[in-house]
């Protein structure tokens, strides 16, 4: 589970974060939508530590990320980040770039890691691209290609910053598909998203953000169909055609 | 008109050859060229080793967050760049080592280390600065450490990035190697002037050693052509 409680982040003057408290629970998919600029990325970078908030406390099954005497590196292998620009690493191929984080900050034996990168290719459909490097690969497979890498270290927690953002839209489909699959795993995530649609169709629950602040949640059916303030209406009735 | 041409030619081919005999060969004169080489080599080779030592140790000084090791490397990248090599040698040789009795390579070797420490720093800090943020970041959102990260995924990187600078950098050591004579030590530019101090004949041995300088310098920049295109070839990302 995740506990934030008053998350404050400023950039020099400019406050991008100005009081969060919310609570993910295990099993949930929580969606995160607004306009840009209005902090859901920083929101999202701020729950691995990306980046570091002024204020607030951030609890990672009842362990405070924000606490500098906690070890944050065993607490991000617990944590998943898939980020829009995919990141993945150029000069490994893509068997290298899962099982590096296992191998090196888990110490796990190469061959298990490998299985396990195995098992996860084939969850994201590419296990024929095991040797390839990713500037062979298409932005659709890059994106699945990082969400295997992420959960190669098996973490708790999936956060997804805006993952199809940086797609052609052909490319979409696939990488939603694999994120629809992961919640019906049960996988608790965070997504960062301009999907409406899927955000709709696959949340558990949405949070719309302006000006720093969740300004509203509820249920998908609800957001979507009853929005109750004025800011969440105006925003809707841009995105959604 | 032809037989004059003829009778010139075969004059210059007469001279020629004894200037080769009286430079290289009476006495084996060659030999200072030859072991002059060997000395430029050996300095450069092992300076630019140091100075790659040096040179990351500095640049990691300068992009920790720790003030007084960036305070540290700043200072010594800015005297060191802001004063001359051949100073910095004379300095070293005759003040630092001048009371202890050391083999005039080994400080060579320490003076160009020392020297080219500072502007590999620069290089390197560029190449680490020129990796994308977002490589950090993942690497660093799958929970390995900032040294972990460095290590496995953005030096590599950054080494491919600034291959060319350092291969670069050490055609400059090289070269600048040729003012060892100032200690001394007798490297190629040295040995081709004992020659010329023992011929009276400047042209022949300097011109030698200009060349020697060039063959090297030119294959390096060649060798580095053919690296750099094969290490292109794998990434563009």
């Amino acid at each position: 589970m995740i506990k934030i409680n008053n998350l404050h982040k400023r950039f020099d003057d400019l406050a991008v974060l100005k009081g969060i408290n919310e609570q993910v629970h295990p099993g949930e998919v929580v969606a995160v939508i607004g306009p840009s600029g209005s902090g859901k990325s920083t929101f999202l970078r701020c729950i691995n530590l990306l980046e570091v908030p002024q204020e607030g406390e951030i609890l990672i099954e009842g362990l405070s990320i924000t606490d500098p005497k906690q070890d944050i590196n065993k607490l991000r292998q617990k944590v998943g980040m898939v980020f829009q620009q995919f990141n993945l690493f150029p000069h490994l191929s893509v068997m290298e770039n899962i099982t590096l984080a296992p191998v090196i900050a888990k110490k796990m034996d190469k061959k298990a890691a490998e299985t396990i990168a195995f098992q996860l290719l084939d969850k994201v459909g590419l296990r024929d691209k095991a040797n390839s490097y990713p500037n062979q690969l298409s932005g659709g497979q890059k994106q699945r290609i990082a969400i295997a890498r992420a959960l190669a270290m098996e973490p708790d927690i999936m956060l997804f910053d805006e993952p199809t953002s940086a797609l052609d839209p052909e490319m979409v489909g696939e990488v939603l598909e694999v994120i629809k699959q992961l919640a019906l795993e049960g996988m608790t995530m965070v997504i960062v998203t301009h999907e409406m649609g899927f955000a709709r169709e696959v949340a558990s629950r949405v949070l719309f953000m302006d000006e720093g602040l969740v300004v509203e949640q509820g249920v998908p059916a609800q957001l979507f169909g009853q929005p109750q303030e004025a800011r969440t209406k105006a925003f809707l009735s841009k995105v959604l055609k | 008109m032809d037989s004059m041409l003829t009778a010139s030619i075969s004059g210059w081919w007469q001279d020629f050859q004894g200037d080769l005999i009286l430079n290289f060969l009476v006495d084996k004169r060659y030999l200072f060229l030859v072991n002059g080489l060997k000395i430029t080599i050996q300095v450069s080779v092992f300076a630019i080793l140091l100075g790659m030592l040096l040179g990351f140790t500095l640049a990691f000084f300068k992009l920790s967050p720790i003030k007084p090791l960036q305070a540290f490397a700043s200072a010594y990248i800015n005297v060191i760049r802001g004063t001359p090599v051949v100073t910095q040698l004379l300095i070293i040789y005759f003040v630092i080592f001048g009371s202890v009795n050391i083999s005039k390579v080994l400080v060579a070797v320490i003076a160009f280390g020392i020297n080219s420490g500072a502007y590999v720093a620069e290089i390197v800090r560029g190449g680490i600065l020129s990796v994308d943020r977002g490589q950090t970041e993942a690497g660093r959102s799958l929970g390995l450490s900032y040294k972990q990260t460095m290590t496995h995924i953005v030096i590599p990187q950054a080494v491919k990035n600034i291959f060319p600078a350092l291969v670069n950098e050490f055609i400059v050591l090289l070269k600048e190697t040729a003012i060892v004579g100032y200690i001394a030590l007798e490297d190629l530019t040295k040995g081709a002037d004992i020659i010329r101090s023992r011929t009276y004949d400047p042209t022949m041995p300097l011109l030698s050693a200009a060349i020697i300088y060039f063959v090297l310098t030119t294959a390096l920049s060649k060798g580095m052509s053919v690296i750099e295109r094969r290490l292109r070839k794998g990434d563009q990302n």
